[in-house]
């Protein structure tokens, strides 16, 4: 499988992080490395094996469905980049 | 006595206990070595005046009876770590001036044990790489030193290894995804735990992988390492993956007697193209093991080949997932924005800005491989090869193997900036023989076991059943009293 710039682009998008158009080529080459080792995978007899979940068998804890926490808008906000009047602040989202 | 940085967590402890030394002076002289330590770019963030200050309650606790192992024992805490107060940027950019206003229930657990914190350690961003070259602080230098170069010391934990090996702190933290503790204790002739999956909690650990993070301690002996790893283990209700299991008292079960214990060499650790000095190096920890009197048996571990490509599927599809929360709303850089940008072009440079180049490359990896179309090819087959190689272990250790014993990396601590023209795929083989334990879940030591002939640090990984860390760590223990490697680096920072 190979990637071409388009589909660098398109990941990129993805994952939003912006890539400027002429680092692109040497992005998808990248990417082709990467993913050239990673198809070694093909070569191995998968079938009838079941996909891991979880790596020790174990059962996620019940607790009761109650709130414990909360009332500490101040620090929730203390790290944000911009906090206006209890919120976060960030630009127009819909005009 | 020796200088008070120098000693080991256990000599420290029994010091304290006795009135020969107080917590303040083993945390001053910490912090001298510290301040002169500059051109290791170890410590990133120091705290010096809530070290002094932490250091005094635990004297007065030492003082009053009955303060745990732990207490006023001065640590380096790796900057993975939420540390409530105290920067904590996982050595990345986009958390530049991030101030948690929260601990991580690891380094809490240590707080709570009565320990120091010196500071915050240097690591690859985010914990992804393989020598410390991917920190947004700039390179860590491994204190080993043999010629002009200056020579990495392994990553991610790579700013804890280089402090624990330079005697800048009693012992560190770290945190494993791939090998990010024992590769770099390999590098600089320390000792570096990872526990079972789930022994630690990740609550406040900042999330890499989720499924293969776990942290452990760095220190300067295998009995060290006991002691620490039980301050740091324990349930933790905000963590799910946390196991609700007793924490036994690791230290006492350092007998060094291991007869009757089998251990397992496995056929596909010989990688072609390894140094003949790590072979011999392995073949004669196989004699110790067995003049200790332990049965040693050949095993095969079949689907070895094929960890690293399952490893470079499942690590960046979970990160792309965990680090979609750096956004620029929360905490942390916001790039600044032209007229008329929207929220989407305030993500797209935000994180444009703040992750670098590595970090960009596995979340865009993890994004591809997560990508409608390519789940199946790429991202389920990954996480059934991993059943595989668990099933590989599962089978060894029914066949009543006890641990196994292989190299913990592939060649000693080469030159930083020597691998920055290759490809990253040659990067990522500095972790073939630890990443194998992180996809079973397993518990993994690397001990120091030689020099090689250029006179850099080499070591072997023992690897044991899930949750038996103490008897994975009496095997340690055992291996390096027949080892009895004392060699530390010689002091040219």
């Amino acid at each position: 499988m190979s990637i071409d710039i388009a589909t660098a682009a398109k990941v990129a998008k993805l994952a939003r992080i912006k890539v400027e158009d002429e680092a692109l080529p040497a992005l998808a080459e990248e990417f082709n490395n990467i993913l050239g080792f990673i198809e070694q995978l093909n070569e191995v007899d998968v079938e009838g094996v079941d996909p891991m979940v979880s790596v020790t068998p174990m059962r996620l804890k019940r607790r009761v469905d109650g709130v414990t926490d909360g009332d500490q808008q101040d620090k929730v906000l203390a790290n944000a980049p911009d906090a206006r009047e209890g919120f976060f602040a960030v630009p127009k989202v819909v005009e | 006595m020796t200088e008070l940085n120098k000693l080991k967590i256990a000599e420290a402890r029994d010091a304290l206990r006795k009135g020969e030394v107080t917590s303040l002076e083993l945390t001053e002289a910490c912090l001298g070595a510290i301040e002169g330590s500059g051109k290791l770019n170890a410590f990133v963030h120091n705290t010096p005046d809530l070290a002094r200050e932490q250091a005094k309650a635990a004297d007065a606790r030492i003082k009053a009876g009955d303060a745990p192992d732990m207490c006023g024992i001065p640590l380096g805490i790796k900057d993975l770590f939420c540390t409530k107060g105290v920067e904590s940027q996982a050595a990345s950019n986009i958390l530049g001036g991030f101030k948690p206003e929260y601990e991580s229930t690891v380094s809490g657990k240590l707080l709570e044990a009565g320990t120091v914190m010196l500071g915050k350690l240097n690591m690859d961003e985010f914990a992804m790489g393989s020598s410390n070259e991917t920190s947004a602080y700039g390179n860590v230098v491994n204190p080993w030193k043999i010629d002009d170069r200056d020579l990495t010391p392994g990553g991610s934990s790579g700013g804890s290894a280089s402090a624990v090996a330079a005697d800048l702190c009693l012992a560190a933290t770290g945190t494993d995804t791939g090998g990010s503790i024992r590769q770099p204790a390999a590098f600089t002739g320390i000792t570096g735990i990872k526990p079972t999956y789930g022994r630690c909690s990740r609550w406040g650990v900042v999330a890499f992988a989720s499924s293969l993070d776990q942290a452990g301690p760095m220190t300067k002996d295998v009995r060290d390492a006991a002691i620490m790893l039980e301050a740091m283990c324990g349930h933790d209700a905000k963590d799910s993956t946390s196991a609700d299991l007793a924490v036994p008292n690791f230290e006492a079960m350092l007998t060094g007697d291991i007869k009757g214990k089998t251990i397992g060499i496995p056929k596909e650790y010989h990688m072609d193209g390894m140094p003949a000095e790590i072979e011999v190096l392995w073949a004669e920890g196989r004699k110790l093991l067995q003049d200790a009197g332990a049965k040693i048996v050949d095993i095969s571990l079949p689907h070895t080949k094929y960890a690293l490509p399952a490893y470079y599927v499942i690590a960046p599809a979970e990160a792309s997932s965990n680090l979609a929360r750096y956004d620029g709303v929360r905490y942390g850089h916001r790039a600044k924005l032209a007229a008329g940008d929207g929220i989407n072009e305030m993500y797209e440079k935000t994180r444009a800005e703040g992750f670098g180049p590595e970090v960009q490359r596995r979340v865009m990896i993890g994004t591809y491989v997560l990508s409608a179309g390519f789940y199946d090819a790429y991202y389920n087959r990954a996480r059934k090869v991993r059943t595989l190689i668990k099933k590989d272990f599962e089978d060894v250790f029914a066949a009543g193997v006890d641990a196994i014993l292989t190299p913990a990396t592939p060649s000693s601590a080469f030159g930083l900036g020597e691998m920055k023209d290759a490809d990253p795929v040659q990067m990522y083989l500095n972790d073939v023989f630890t990443v194998t334990v992180n996809l079973a879940g397993l518990p993994g030591i690397s001990i120091p076991a030689g020099l090689d002939k250029s006179g850099l640090p080499l070591g072997l990984q023992l690897i044991g059943r899930p949750w038996e860390e103490g008897d994975l760590l009496n095997t340690a223990y055992a291996l390096e009293q027949s080892i009895g490697f004392v060699e530390k680096p010689n002091k040219w920072w």
